[in-house]
Order: C-alpha cells, then sequence, then structure tokens
C-alpha cells in the first residue's frame, strides 16, 4: 500500500521536536551563528527529546528500533528551528548510528549504552577530505594492515567537536573501500588543528584532523576485523542531509511568505504580485517534491529494498538543488530586507550552499 | 505509516498494460503520428473488450469501495490504479492512450456534478458492446484558462422542457470521436445567465446524434497527433431538460457553485495529467539511457556532482525530476482515494510533470544530437508529444496560481 501518514508514535515524536525547534532553536539561532556558538544547556535539551534514544534498541540502552523513515521525520523538523543546532544536538549519532548499522556486536556492547543512556557528550565522525573532489567512496586518507595492527594517514576536514569528542570514527580507504575505523582522541599521530571558518554553519565548531601513521588494533576496524559494508551509512549520511535541507527549506519559504503578505507594495501587498506568488508556488511544489523523494529513500532503506542506495542518493542530489534555490529565492523575495542580517533568511541562504558539499555532517 | 509500495492489484494491471503498451502502441506509434485524424481502431477495440470484461464504465474510480470475503471495506485505490494505469498507456504512446473509448473527461464531470439518475442514464452506453467516447468542451476562442468569459449560452425553452444551446467551442479532445464514431457524449458547458459570470455557469450533456450540434474543425497539432482536437458548433442544439448537471437556478447572492463543479472535475483529473506526462518522461528517459549505453556511456550513480561527466549529470538531474514528480502524483491519487481535500496537491503534481515532461523531452533531443533530432527515433516525437502536458486542463501557470493562492490563504480576489 502507498501512504503518507506518519504513525502516531512519529506524529508525537515529530511534535515534541518541532516544539523544541521553534521555543528553543530558533531564537537562540540568530546569535548563535554570529557568537560562532550555541549555549550547551540548548544542545543538552534537544539530546533529551531522544531521538536517537528512540531508534537505538533496548539492548543497547535504547527504547526503539532504528527507522530511517523516523530519522528523516525528526531531522526536517528540527532543521526547521535551526541548522547548527541540529548538528549539535545530532552529533553523537554521527558515531553511534554507524555502530548501530555496522558494528560488532562487541563494539555495539562497548559503546552504545554509556551514548545512548548518558547525557549529550561529543562523539563524532571524520569524513570529509580538503579537496575539491573529495569522494566518500574513493578517500585519499589511507589505511593498511599490518599484523595486528591498522596504520591511518591522511587528512580530514570539517570534523564536528573533534577537539572536545572523546571518540570517534575515522572513515578511510583500505584496499580501495571505505572503512571505518573507531580511534580514541589523543592517540599517538593524531592532529587537530585550528577551529575552521565557513560560509555558514557557523555555530558548529568544526575542526581539521591529520593522521600521520595512527596505529590501531584491527579490532578497531567497524564491524570487528572483517569489516562492513559504506553503502548503508553513505545513504543515511545522504537522508539526513536530504532531510535537514527540507527543514532549511521549510524555513525559508515560510518566513518569505509571512514577509511577502505583510509587505506593501504599489498599493497591495508583495505576494500579490504574480511575479512573486509564483516564485512561491514553485518553491513549494519543490520542496513536496523533494519531500517524497526523501520519504520513498528512507522507506526503501528501512524495507532493505535493492534500489535504497540509489534513491537515496537522488533524494540528496535533489535536495542539495531544492536548498539552494529556496533559500536563494527567499532572500531574493525580501529584497534588500533580505541581503540583511536581521532576517535570517540571509542566514539560510549560506547554509543553503551547504547540503551539496557537508554530507557527512550527520546520519540518521 | 509512511510506505510505498504498490498494491498488488495495480502491480497486476501494470504487468497487463505494459504488454498492451509494448505490443498495441509502441509498434504503430510512428504511423498514427505520420496519419494524423486516423483512429487507431485495434487499440479502441482490443481495450474496449478489456474494459467492459472488468466492467469499467467510465474510467473514474466508482463511490461505494469494494469489500473483501468478509465483507469488511478495502482500502480504495481506485485513483491510484488510474494513475499508474495512464502512466503505463503514456509510456506507450500518450496520443494513442488520448484514443482510449469510455467516458474520459465528459464522463468525470457527470461523475463529479451529476444526481445518481443522470450517472445511471449517461455512463451506462460506456459499457455496451460498441465503444463509446466522451468528451468536455470548455475552451472558446475568447476563454482558455479564463472560463468565465464564455460566452456559449443555454436558453430554456419552457414550452418543450428542453435547453437551446448556441455557441462556438474550441479545443475540444475526442470531439470527434465523441459525437461521430459510436453513442458517445460531450459535456458542454455553457452560461444560464450572462450577466452572473461564473454564478451562470453550467455543464450539459449533449449526447452523439443531437441535433444542432456538429464538429465544425479538427486541428493540426504539434504532438499528440492520434488524438482528435475538435471545434464543436452549436446552432440552437435542443437537449432535454435533465441534461443540465447541478441546479438550473441562479442563486440569488454570487455564487459560483457551478464553475466550482468544473474544478472539483479537475481536482480529480490534474493528478492524472501529471501521470501521463511521468508516462512521456519515463519512455524518453529510458530510452535516452538505452541508447547511451550502445554507446558505452554508463551511468555512475554516487559520485559527488565535481566529478560527473556532464552527461552523467544531466541523466541524474532528470532521474531526480521524474522520480519526484511520480511520487507528487502519487500522493495527490492517494489523498483523492482517501477522501482528502488535495486541490494544493492535485496542482502541484501538474506542474511537476508539465515541467519534467518538457525538461526531459527536450534535453534527451539535444543530448542524442543529430540523432536526438531525426524522425527514425521516437525522442523527437516524445518532445512534441511533452509539450501539451503543461498546457491543457490547467496550464502550468493556472496551477501556479493555484498553488500560490493556497500557500498564500488568498481567494481568487486577493491574487488574480
Amino acid at each position: 500500500m502507498y501512504s503518507f501518514e506518519p504513525t502516531e508514535e512519529q506524529k508525537m515524536l515529530i511534535d515534541t521536536v518541532a516544539r523544541y525547534a521553534s521555543i528553543n532553536l530558533r531564537p537562540a539561532s540568530h546569535d548563535a551563528d554570529e557568537e560562532n556558538q550555541i549555549p550547551i544547556n540548548l544542545i543538552k535539551k534537544g539530546w533529551e527529546l531522544g531521538v536517537l534514544q528512540a531508534s537505538t534498541p533496548e539492548t543497547y540502552g535504547g527504547f526503539g528500533e532504528h527507522s530511517s523513515v523516523t530519522g528523516v521525520l525528526a531531522a526536517e523538523e528540527m532543521a526547521y528551528g535551526d541548522l547548527a543546532g541540529t548538528l549539535s544536538v545530532m552529533v553523537p549519532g554521527l558515531f553511534a548510528i554507524p555502530i548501530l548499522l555496522a558494528g560488532s556486536e562487541e563494539q555495539k556492547n562497548e559503546y552504545l549504552p554509556s551514548i545512548v543512556e548518558g547525557d549529550w557528550s561529543p562523539y563524532t565522525a571524520a569524513l570529509i577530505e580538503p579537496h575539491y573532489d573529495y569522494d566518500p567512496n574513493e578517500l585519499k586518507t589511507t589505511a593498511m594492515i599490518d599484523g595486528e595492527n591498522v596504520l591511518i594517514s591522511g587528512e580530514k576536514s570539517y570534523v564536528p567537536f573533534a577537539k572536545e569528542a572523546k571518540t570517534m570514527i575515522v572513515y578511510a580507504s583500505l584496499n580501495g573501500q571505505t572503512q571505518g575505523f573507531i580511534i580514541p582522541n589523543g592517540l599517538e599521530g593524531i592532529q587537530i588543528g585550528e577551529r575552521q571558518k565557513m560560509l555558514g554553519i557557523n555555530a558548529l565548531p568544526v575542526y581539521p584532523v591529520k593522521l600521520d601513521g595512527v596505529r590501531l588494533r584491527t579490532g578497531n576496524r567497524l564491524g570487528g576485523v572483517n569489516g562492513h559494508e559504506f553503502s548503508p551509512i553513505l545513504a543515511s549520511l545522504w537522508l539526513a542531509t536530504a532531510a535537514m535541507a527540507l527543514g532549511v527549506s521549510k524555513a525559508a519559504l515560510e518566513y518569505a511568505i509571512n514577509y511577502a503578505k505583510d509587505r506593501d507594495v504599489f498599493g497591495i501587498k508583495v505576494a500579490q504580485k504574480q511575479s512573486i506568488a509564483f516564485m512561491m508556488a514553485e518553491m513549494a511544489t519543490e520542496i513536496e517534491a523533494i519531500r517524497v523523494l526523501t520519504w520513498e529513500a528512507a522507506w526503501m532503506l528501512d524495507s532493505c529494498k535493492d534500489e535504497a542506495y540509489k534513491e537515496a542518493y537522488l533524494a540528496y542530489i535533489g535536495a542539495a538543488d531544492m536548498a539552494m534555490m529556496v533559500t536563494d529565492r527567499a532572500v531574493q523575495i525580501l529584497g534588500g530586507h533580505g541581503y540583511i542580517r536581521e532576517h535570517p533568511v540571509e542566514k539560510w541562504m549560506r547554509e543553503g550552499r551547504s547540503f551539496a558539499i557537508l554530507s557527512g555532517l550527520a546520519i540518521i | 505509516m509512511i510506505e510505498f509500495e504498490a498494491p498488488k492489484p495495480i502491480a497486476q494491471q501494470n504487468f497487463v498494460l505494459k504488454t498492451v503498451a509494448e505490443n498495441m502502441m509502441r509498434p504503430v506509434s510512428r504511423y498514427f503520428d505520420e496519419h494524423e485524424h486516423e483512429i487507431p481502431w485495434d487499440y479502441i477495440n482490443f481495450m474496449h473488450m478489456a474494459m467492459k470484461a472488468t466492467g469499467a464504465g467510465s474510467l473514474a474510480p466508482k463511490d461505494t469501495p469494494k469489500k473483501d470475503a468478509e465483507g469488511k471495506e478495502r482500502p480504495r485505490i481506485g485513483y491510484q490504479m488510474l494513475a499508474f494505469m495512464l502512466e503505463m498507456l503514456s509510456w506507450g504512446d500518450v496520443g494513442i492512450y488520448l484514443c482510449t473509448p469510455g467516458g474520459g473527461l465528459g464522463a468525470a464531470a457527470v461523475q463529479a456534478n451529476g444526481t445518481p439518475e443522470q450517472q445511471a442514464k449517461f455512463l451506462t452506453r460506456f459499457g455496451e458492446e460498441k465503444p463509446a467516447f466522451g468528451a468536455m468542451a470548455m475552451t472558446e476562442s475568447q476563454a482558455g484558462s479564463d472560463t468565465s468569459a464564455i460566452r456559449a449560452t443555454a436558453v430554456l425553452d419552457k414550452e418543450n422542457n428542453q435547453w437551446v444551446l448556441n455557441g462556438e467551442k474550441i479545443f475540444v479532445t475526442g470531439g470527434q470521436k465523441s459525437l461521430e464514431e459510436g453513442n458517445g457524449l460531450v459535456v458542454v458547458w455553457a452560461t444560464i445567465d450572462p450577466t452572473a459570470g461564473r454564478a451562470g455557469m453550467r455543464p450539459f450533456v449533449v449526447e452523439a446524434g443531437s441535433p444542432g450540434i456538429k464538429v465544425s474543425k479538427m486541428e493540426h497539432k504539434m504532438g499528440i497527433r492520434a488524438s482528435d482536437t475538435a471545434s464543436l458548433v452549436l446552432q440552437d442544439c435542443r437537449v432535454p431538460f435533465e441534461n443540465i448537471l447541478g441546479s438550473p437556478e441562479v442563486a440569488q447572492e454570487k455564487t459560483t457553485t457551478g464553475f466550482k463543479g468544473a474544478m472539483a472535475t479537475f481536482d480529480a483529473t490534474r493528478p492524472l495529467i501529471g501521470a501521463t506526462a511521468v508516462g512521456v518522461a519515463r519512455a524518453t528517459l529510458e530510452l535516452l539511457k538505452e541508447l547511451l549505453a550502445q554507446q558505452g556511456v554508463t551511468i555512475r550513480y554516487g559520485l559527488p556532482r565535481q566529478k560527473l561527466t556532464s552527461i552523467e549529470r544531466d541523466i541524474i538531474d532528470m532521474e531526480v525530476m521524474l522520480r519526484s514528480a511520480w511520487l507528487l502524483v502519487i500522493k495527490a491519487v492517494w489523498m483523492a482515494d482517501n477522501r482528502k481535500s488535495n486541490v494544493m496537491e492535485a496542482s502541484m503534481s501538474k506542474v511537476r510533470g508539465g515541467d519534467v515532461v518538457t525538461k526531459i523531452t527536450q534535453r534527451a533531443v539535444e543530448i542524442m544530437g543529430p540523432m536526438g533530432y531525426s524522425r527514425d527515433l521516437l525522442l523527437e516525437k516524445w518532445f512534441r508529444d511533452a509539450k501539451i502536458s503543461d498546457i491543457y486542463e490547467g496550464t502550468g501557470q493556472i496551477n501556479r496560481l493555484i498553488v500560490a493562492r493556497c500557500i498564500l490563504g488568498y481567494t481568487g480576489r486577493d491574487l488574480r
């Protein structure tokens, strides 16, 4: 059957997240971006909503099952409030979800309960690399097996909370395959650089990480000595990106609508001009189209369909274009006011460009 | 629960329709494109037999849901079935699909606006021995998207208890077949009070063989050439009083009930036009990928944009467009089946469908270069066939207007 109706449980979760997004995240959004920092209490409050906890089974300290559909619903709703805030709240997931999806039983038992049952605390993952043709399936960071050990060398970029994180997953190419490695922070050969400054998402602390022959036991390979498949992890990264792009786009459209309905021009409201109204109709159509595509990809991933990987990629590519189109137009509709930092649309436009590039900052 | 699994009956239906599309449509696609106004009777007779066997008279789904063995109501999937059917037949050939017997838009209007008696009287013909066709006549030379400018009139002749219709209609899809090939009907929109604007607009059923109506012209078109597009002249055309759909009174206060009747029909049919657009787009993209594969071009999914070739990037964008447009159609018809108001979603699916099929077919011809421009391939035909999806049953612009009013909470007066 087809259905576009979330379950009652999902609706309750969305409602809770939506309240947090508009009551807590949004009012703090502007200052957080200006001051490059999100209040830690705000992050903790978001963590306590229990999004990650709800997608972790009881055995590992949670109270639900992993569901990509629930994940995309929640991520869209939270990103509607603030993107950097969402990424901060979700950062432990960047470490925990790959372990849940691909980790060995031992790894799950070792890490998941303490993360899921505890307060928010920074765990992270390092995937992105500083090259124009950065490709998660062809990483330049390499892993080499040396008997009982693995040696990892390379450069990573935009690693959220790298400085504070206790442990991180570093992705590296092992014989041409992308594999994750669980690395305790502070190991010899790891060097965390100065915090990086970006076009947007300023409130999220991100760092470059250099790995110079970091030596690990092979048991630290995600999934155990035999490793894991990378494609389900990549698909879940793409879907998180698509979902957050939807949230930011929804926020930008809504703001543009309210502004255009309020602003007088030539004796009527701006929204009553077809040139503006049509722009907004197209924005709304684009968002709705990419939303159903993202939902379908998430459903395919949950139902283990063969096409899930491709569909998640399509959703991600479509979402990147949607977010750029929608946020650009939101600025345009506000005209000069859109360019002023008092209004949030210029911030959303700067964030709008990130989705095509920074898949790897969150996972659902 | 959010789900994307096509129900079993749809999968079964699709299997059969694919055979029809491959064996009865594609082989004659080029022939009927080059022999405009010839009628594809083989396809028509086959479809009539098949649809009669399943009891489908008009294509529009029945109001009462089917029941299972225990008497429990099955979920309604009528519009979803229809969307899948139209998508697949349009994948075969959208011009030939438009010749499908059954009531078409005419029957849809009877279904949306008629009483049970009228539905029985006018719709049973589509399940009879010989195929019959239905059409909707709305557009006039001075009244396209602006239907309030319709000038055709209906005057009540009280003595004979008949309506007398006068006027000229253009762009009637299937108009010729509805009036001249079998016992069909045309639903004609006319005003019963020219001073009342939209409030005076009413649909009238004009059956084939009625005196005073005739086909005055058959258009020569860019595409969908297998489908006839007729002009109809009504000169003192008389129909029985009970052929009016909806109330014969013009309400005292300014209402637009009559007009809304037409629009309700469109809420149901717009996603279906979206479905036909998606069918043409899918045919195009599939052929394009096949032709490229023959040239050794494969598409690498999963790469960052910076590493894609221009052709890969085009194809991937086309896949995003196609899939998302199709899912918008599914959502709109799922809402119709579940009796949820789908005005906005119906228009969104029409906007998106019209957009993506024009972009995809135009890009496909470009990518195949000189071969794309040749009539050896069907790509150039689909390029021509595609454009109509962005025009008929509400242009892309009219549908943007509807979406805009919905998201802004505006009436037609607020956003003109």
